[in-house]
């Protein structure tokens, strides 16, 4: 059922849509569940799956609703997570729903900045404009030492307990939980906004922006608004990474990550929520068990593996196999 | 003094090297529109080739830079056929994705052959010594390397301006169906234009392995300088791409001699200026 919202969302009734949404909440929280009594010793890595899958649910937004291709999407992750963090570090700024919002408005500006950046250009300069952005800002934050803490990490990120009620522990358990609940209200408020008339104005951009233009809907105010909320979202996984782990490093701002979230994105399908989290498990437990087994030959598995997707499921995991079952249903009716 | 002038030396020769790597892709580009990612990494095999004939065959270095273009584009030919065919005419993101892989894939191979560490290509004598310019000496390899880059720049004019297949060329850069209409095969100005493209890359490649050393991550680490230096150039111009190498060149070069400590900070932001100042490259034409 949740794998047909996407080509039902368009007809069906809002009763209907928000059947839909309780469900991909059901779904997601049996996943969360399944998680946490499969690999209770694994906390740590299920809670860096879920700070990643937002990073990739705001990439999603900006490449798979509005078709701009970026390669430095992770400035806006690691903003939000030097923001969260250096709020703790440096201005004592301790309670973790605080963090978090610091980290999502550090994000947004972030989203903000470098969507006027990137969308000055089109096609190969804009692509080279987000790796410049993504380099310039590991190059500043590694600089900027006094404040980030520079290649050896920002530490000393002590978050208070959530509500004054629970307390981060030494198994990752109350992180673990946070994470999940932030990663839900999110996706319900994500399915809000795809499908919201701006949403729909950002689908009609990437299929023909000279049309939406003529349309009379401002193009370039559309998609800056859409690179800023994608860049809270994407602040708001940087924070739940500096709020779990109580460390932000480098890596976080890397080109690297910012390839590995396209990567994640393109294996589960652009354009679609779903597909962004079913590519984010897929790539992170993949590269779990394939790392641990022998490192050196991740990349070229990874390389590998993306020339197979594009190769043979153009659309991804999640658009291949709901394509199949839309055609199925055509030909069972 | 002596800082400026050498800093003229290493930014000049830099920029050369850079230049004879780029072209190629700069012309592929804006002939078949393919964000090609994996360029650097077909100038890493070329210097992995000649790293491997030089060092471990002992063979001449002329000869080693000769198997090392042949080699690559060897090399090249099947990935060409098998998998860039694929992606003209795709949408960017299609193109991206396809290429990284590539890169990712020849990364991870030859990690696992050559190792991890730093290759050198052993340079004859001649270029090993200084040389007197009457005022000042310079290293005859920088020289060597100016040299290259002059030659290739000189001789992509004389190739593009000058013969049948120039003409050829241009024409199905300019409007590919149309050409192909007129009778020009376009299949084959595809396939010779990427194995010269390829096979630039890897002199490009072998001689400026001293200045942009071997290393499995190489196809990574220079992947984005060169496709900086073709959006900034625009895809598909001599001129821009000789411009564009030479001034980012020298603000690289300029910003390792006089504020190490910044790193590429200043690169990049004089990348973001350029392109934000002229988003369709330097010498780019409107579409």
């Amino acid at each position: 059922m949740a794998l047909l919202t996407t080509s039902l969302s368009t007809t069906g009734d809002r009763r209907a849509r928000l059947t839909r949404d309780a469900i991909g909440v059901l779904v997601i929280a049996a996943f969360a569940l399944v998680g946490y009594f499969l690999f209770p010793n694994n906390l740590a890595l299920l809670t860096r799956i879920t700070a990643i899958a937002l990073l990739v649910l705001s990439l999603d937004l900006v490449t798979g609703y509005c078709g701009v291709a970026t390669l430095g999407h992770a400035a806006l992750f690691g903003a939000g997570a030097y923001g969260a963090g250096i709020a703790a570090a440096h201005f004592g700024i301790t309670d973790p729903i605080a963090m978090l919002a610091v980290g999502i408005v550090s994000g947004a500006i972030a989203g903000l900045i470098s969507g006027v950046v990137v969308l000055r250009a089109h096609g190969l300069p804009q692509l080279v404009l987000s790796i410049a952005i993504i380099h310039l800002a590991h190059e500043a934050a590694n600089k900027a030492s006094g404040w980030t803490g520079g290649s050896d990490g920002l530490a000393g990120i002590m978050p208070d307990a959530v509500f004054g009620l629970w307390q981060f522990d030494l198994w990752g358990r109350t992180a673990y939980v946070f994470g999940i609940v932030l990663l839900i209200v999110a996706f319900v408020i994500l399915r809000q906004i795809v499908r919201s008339p701006f949403g729909m104005l950002c689908r009609g951009i990437r299929q023909d922006p000279v049309r939406v233009r003529a349309m009379g809907a401002s193009v370039h105010g559309t998609l800056i608004k859409m690179y800023a909320i994608s860049g809270a979202v994407a602040g708001a996984g940087g924070a739940l990474n500096a709020i779990s782990t109580q460390v932000v490093g480098l890596d976080s701002l890397s080109f690297t990550l910012s390839a590995e979230a396209l990567v994640m994105l393109v294996l589960g399908g652009t354009g679609s929520l779903y597909g962004a989290l079913i590519g984010t498990i897929t790539f992170m437990w993949f590269e779990d068990v394939v790392s641990a087994a022998n490192p050196f030959h991740w990349l070229t598995i990874v390389g590998a593996l993306l020339i197979a997707v594009v190769l043979f499921a153009p659309k991804g995991l999640y658009g291949s196999v709901a394509a199949y079952f839309e055609r199925r249903g055509r030909k069972g009716r | 003094m002596q800082t400026v002038f050498s800093i003229g030396v290493d930014a000049l020769a830099y920029g050369m090297v850079l230049f004879v790597i780029s072209i190629g892709l700069s012309v592929t580009m804006g002939l078949m529109r393919v964000v090609n990612l994996a360029h650097g990494a077909f100038a890493m095999i070329g210097g992995y080739i000649a790293s491997y004939a030089a060092r471990d065959l002992g063979l001449a270095y002329a000869f080693a830079v000769l198997i090392a273009v042949v080699g690559t584009i060897l090399i090249a030919i099947p990935i060409e056929r098998l998998l860039y065919r694929r992606i003209y005419g795709q949408p960017e993101l299609t193109q991206v994705l396809m290429t990284i892989g590539i890169t990712f894939c020849i990364i991870g191979i030859a990690n696992y052959i050559f190792g991890p560490t730093l290759k050198t290509i052993p340079t004859p004598e001649t270029l090993r010594q200084s040389v007197s310019l009457g005022f000042r000496t310079v290293s005859a390899h920088r020289l060597f390397v100016i040299a290259c880059g002059l030659a290739v720049a000189l001789g992509l004019w004389y190739f593009i301006e000058r013969t049948a297949f120039g003409v050829k060329l241009r024409a199905a850069v300019d409007n590919a169906a149309m050409a192909a209409a007129l009778g020009v095969k376009t299949q084959v100005v595809y396939a010779v234009s990427f194995a010269v493209a390829v096979g630039l890359a890897a002199f490009g490649g072998v001689v400026g392995a001293e200045l942009l050393p071997i290393e499995p991550y190489y196809a990574l680490r220079y992947m984005v300088t060169f496709l900086v230096v073709v959006s900034v150039g625009g895809a598909g111009s001599i001129p821009g791409a000789l411009a564009a190498c030479l001034l980012l060149g020298a603000i690289d070069t300029a910003g390792r001699y006089l504020m190490p400590e910044f790193g590429e900070f200043f690169f990049y932001l004089a990348v973001i200026a350029i392109v934000w100042i002229f988003p369709r490259g330097l010498a780019g034409r409107a579409k």
